[in-house]
């Protein structure tokens, strides 16, 4: 007999389980048939039970492909670690009766198999075992799960697993005979975005020897218009994502660009260190990560909370000692200010490799920031990205507030707009310094906290920020936040979006080159205070 | 010549100036040659070649920080970007040397070796010419001095000043760097140029090519620290120093002080290119980490160290943070970025005028 007449026979079944709805759970006759008989008839079987639709016979067909079905005595059993149970009733069977023979399968039909059990698991109770069945059958497009499909489909409630479904159902109608089944399928397919899609349709177009793999022009036209469609949702993902990236990268360059906005901005205090302090925060990250994991490990979850403040305090409080050592006696001499504070820079960062080693340290995501949202189909926006473009934007609200609402704020703007005169009305000026240089150094320790949920932590983790972040609060006007904001997040967007057309490397290349062109222009970058004053 | 060029070069040092110069360049043109050349390696007046080698490369750095005070330490200009210059003169120069390579590269092609396993047919068009000395010497003048040209004229033009400058100059060698990395560039990517064979039909590994490239460059420093001599001592280094101490002031008496600030600036620049072509062949290697923002800073320090405003301070510094350093990475590595670190704050916390200035100091308490 023919494998054609089996699969006709087979789709006929399956078609008439299908209209009969659910049939009884294993049937101990067809069990039998399973066991014994041809191939031909165990493969009926086989079609019998997946056209059922019950998912208790999974266990049994696993076995069997398995290997464990053994058969005697006109009963059946799966012998599985030295236990028998009987394959029709499920009932343990003690002892283990003997002369029992292996039942053999061969490759034939493992594949029905396959087939039949991810065509049973679509109706199971778990979500994620009807996602792995549906995910395997799109594998193997075999016309005759198709009515199994569509009763899935009809029950389906999960998004993810039916828009799978309908690609899988697409898919099985796509080789149909049929053009009007063929049409159809092309015009579900309009309805998923998913990139699978493309080269589901792509061969559809193709011409081989002279003719269209596909006959019928209005089938054609149909994928040609769906084609296009897909392309544009495509195109928009791509742009999204990248708008995203851009979003993501700028809120990092503000974080890192926050504190200097403080130090530089308010302060004129060019403070090459700064990439060390944000190397600190995420070194402090790192240190809060294993004692949560020697000490409180069923709460290493939520080890950032306590994170947080530990890079802030260790960052702020290096950045006090700083000031009151060095930088406190340059005041008013930038230049040799750069410098003190590049050595500064230099001994940070030979001290953290001393105890830590040079090699990269291993900062673990919590659980709950790995993993994404689903925006579309070509798009996945990372978890730990939107919690840090949110820290970002926190961190921003804290540092407005403070600076406009609170007295240490007051201080800090008086003292930056003259400060001799905020010395003569009693304006502690050298508290003043002291505490807004720890404020800015505390927030590029939280920069580091940041980054060390997604990129590297080693030594050198500063010395890549430290140019972009002078950059950032250059371009944005110095005694800026405002400034710093849109400077930021403007230059992560403008990268990310130069990276396709130029490469990583070639678009920092032109955004140097654009600040550096942009200065030249407007020395006071995009926010300038007006009316201030000459220098001497 | 003009009967008043004689006497102001003779009034650019004292009779004790002179005397130190002529000692300086008997030294370094005349012994250290011979000690190395003529003496036997197993004679305790025998100069190595490392001694030589390790010398020589001082001397380049002391270039590039006589360039930095006639910048800084004269005009108050701080840049953070002069290892752009040096590397580009450099690169000019190493792609000379490239080229001499011939035929005997790993690859055994006219090209280089670099540009072969990157598959390349020909040589790109800005590279053309560079198999003649002349020309590639012209390029390590004209490329660092044009770059500056344009760059500075941008920048004064606008009255970019003070750390605003700084930190644009430390983005432009950033920049660089990154371009530099590059492989399809051209300029050889991670790795630069190197395994140099030969220059001017010499071999490099011949002593006596070493010992006269070790001597020019005495000879090149020398004339270095003598132009600048004769500019900071003219009206022009006056206009120089008086834009340093009060630029606004300096405008309101009706100098316009971009044409100053530009000279001096592309004279820098034209400075490190050179000693940047002294240094390639001598050390044999040239790759994009000499552009790396931090060693344009070190490059400050050399001159802080030794005193700015003084040129003959820098090239102090420079021999003095190049020794320790070469000391350093050979006794106690871990320890040099504490020492360098260190050197960085307490020459700008304690020692403003530097070694010179501590110098001048002992001396007035002696006296």
């Amino acid at each position: 007999m023919t494998t054609r007449y089996f699969l006709q026979r087979l789709f006929l079944l399956l078609l008439a389980a299908a209209l009969s709805g659910p049939a009884a759970a294993v049937v101990p006759e067809l069990v039998g048939q399973l066991a014994s008989g041809d191939s031909d008839a165990r493969i009926a079987a086989i079609a019998r039970i997946a056209a059922s639709g019950d998912p208790s016979a999974v266990p049994l067909l696993q076995a069997l492909s398995d290997g464990l079905v053994q058969a005697g005595g006109g009963m059946v059993f799966i012998v599985k670690d030295g236990s028998a149970l009987d394959a029709a009733t499920g009932r343990a069977v003690v002892p283990i009766p003997p002369n029992l023979e292996e039942v053999v399968v061969n490759n034939r039909i493992r594949g029905e198999l396959a087939s039949a059990i991810a065509a049973l698991q679509l109706g199971s109770a778990d979500r994620e075992m009807r996602l792995a069945a549906v995910q395997a059958l799109q594998g193997n497009p075999d016309e005759t799960l198709l009515p199994l499909v569509q009763r899935a489909l009809a029950k389906e409630s999960d998004a993810e697993v039916k828009g799978l479904l309908l690609l899988t159902q697409a898919a099985i109608q796509l080789g149909s005979k049929d053009p009007a089944a063929r049409l159809a399928a092309v015009k579900a397919l309009a309805t998923s975005s998913d990139p699978g899609t493309k080269t589901m349709l792509l061969p559809l177009l193709e011409k081989r020897g002279g003719d269209y793999a596909e006959p019928d022009p209005a089938v054609r036209a149909e994928a040609q218009r769906t084609l296009a469609a897909l392309e544009r949702t495509l195109a928009t993902g791509e742009q999204v994502g990248r708008i995203f990236s851009g979003i993501s990268l700028g809120s990092i360059l503000l974080l890192a660009a926050l504190g200097l906005a403080i130090t530089y901005g308010l302060m004129g205090v060019i403070n090459m260190a700064h990439g060390e302090l944000i190397m600190i925060g995420a070194y402090s990250t790192y240190l809060v990560q294993n004692l949560f994991r020697a000490w409180l490990p069923d709460s290493f979850d939520w080890y950032l909370v306590c994170a947080v403040p530990a890079s802030f305090a260790a960052a702020a409080l290096v950045g006090m000692l700083m000031e009151r050592s060095v930088i406190r006696f340059l005041y008013g001499r930038p230049l040799e200010t750069l410098l003190a504070t590049w050595g500064i820079s230099l001994i940070l960062m030979q001290t953290v490799r001393t105890l830590f080693g040079a090699q990269n340290v291993a900062v673990e995501n919590p659980l709950w920031m790995s993993g994404g949202v689903q925006l579309l189909s070509n798009v996945v926006l990372p978890y730990n990205r939107i919690v840090i473009i949110g820290f970002a934007f926190g961190v921003l609200l804290a540092v407005w507030l403070l600076l406009t609402r609170t007295r240490l704020g007051l201080f800090v703007r008086a003292v930056t707009q003259n400060r001799t005169m905020a010395g003569c009305v009693g304006v502690p000026t050298g508290r003043v310094d002291m505490w807004a240089f720890g404020l800015g150094s505390g927030i590029a320790g939280l920069a580091g906290c940041a980054l060390s949920q997604i990129g590297n932590v080693g030594p050198d983790l500063g010395q890549s920020y430290i140019v972009d972040s002078f950059m950032v609060v250059v371009l944005g006007g110095v005694g800026q936040l405002a400034g710093t904001v849109v400077a930021g997040l403007g230059l992560g967007v403008a990268n990310k979006f130069l990276e396709p057309w130029a490469g990583a490397v070639l678009a920092k290349i032109f955004v140097l080159i654009f600040i550096i062109v942009f200065i030249q222009k407007r020395p006071q970058g995009l926010f300038a205070l007006k009316g201030r004053t000459v220098e001497a | 010549m003009g009967g008043w060029l004689l006497p102001r070069l003779a009034g650019l040092y004292g009779t004790r100036g002179w005397l130190a110069l002529g000692l300086f360049g008997a030294a370094m043109l005349v012994l250290v040659p011979v000690l190395h050349l003529a003496v036997p390696a197993g004679s305790a007046l025998h100069v190595s070649g490392y001694t030589v080698a390790l010398v020589g490369k001082i001397m380049c750095y002391a270039m590039v920080a006589l360039a930095m005070d006639l910048i800084w330490g004269y005009a108050g200009i701080l840049s953070l970007g002069h290892g752009v210059f040096f590397a580009l003169g450099g690169y000019a120069m190493g792609m000379y040397l490239m080229r001499m390579i011939g035929t005997e590269g790993q690859s055994q092609s006219t090209l280089p070796d670099f540009m072969v396993f990157l598959d390349w047919k020909e040589l790109p068009w800005y590279w053309a010419g560079t198999d003649m000395l002349w020309y590639a010497l012209l390029l390590v003048v004209l490329v660092p001095g044009l770059l500056a040209f344009v760059f500075g004229w941008f920048a004064f033009r606008s009255r970019i000043k003070g750390v605003y400058f700084s930190i644009i100059t430390q983005a432009m060698t950033f920049a660089f760097m990154l371009l530099f990395f590059r492989n399809e560039t051209g300029f050889g990517g991670n790795n630069g140029f190197t395994d140099f064979k030969r220059i001017a039909g010499f071999a490099l590994a011949d002593p006596y090519t070493r010992a006269g490239l070790f001597a020019l460059t005495a000879a090149v420093l020398m004339l270095a620290l003598l132009a600048c001599r004769f500019i900071v001592t003219s009206k022009l280094g006056r206009v120089l120093m008086a834009i340093r101490d009060g630029e606004s002031r300096l405008m309101f008496c009706g100098y316009n002080p971009l044409g100053y600030k530009l000279f001096a600036w592309t004279f820098s620049a034209v400075l490190c290119g050179i000693a940047g072509a002294l240094y390639v062949p001598q050390v044999g290697i040239i790759n994009p980490s000499e552009m790396s923002p931090g060693n344009s800073i070190e490059i400050a320090i050399w001159a802080a160290v030794g005193g700015r405003g003084t040129l003959i301070g820098p090239l102090l510094g420079a021999a003095i943070v190049n020794g320790a350093k070469s000391w350093f990475t050979v006794a106690v590595p871990e320890y040099w970025l504490y020492f360098l670190g260190l050197l960085f704050i307490g020459v700008t916390l304690f020692m403003p005028a530097g070694v010179v200035g501590l110098m001048r100091q002992v001396k007035a308490r002696l006296k």
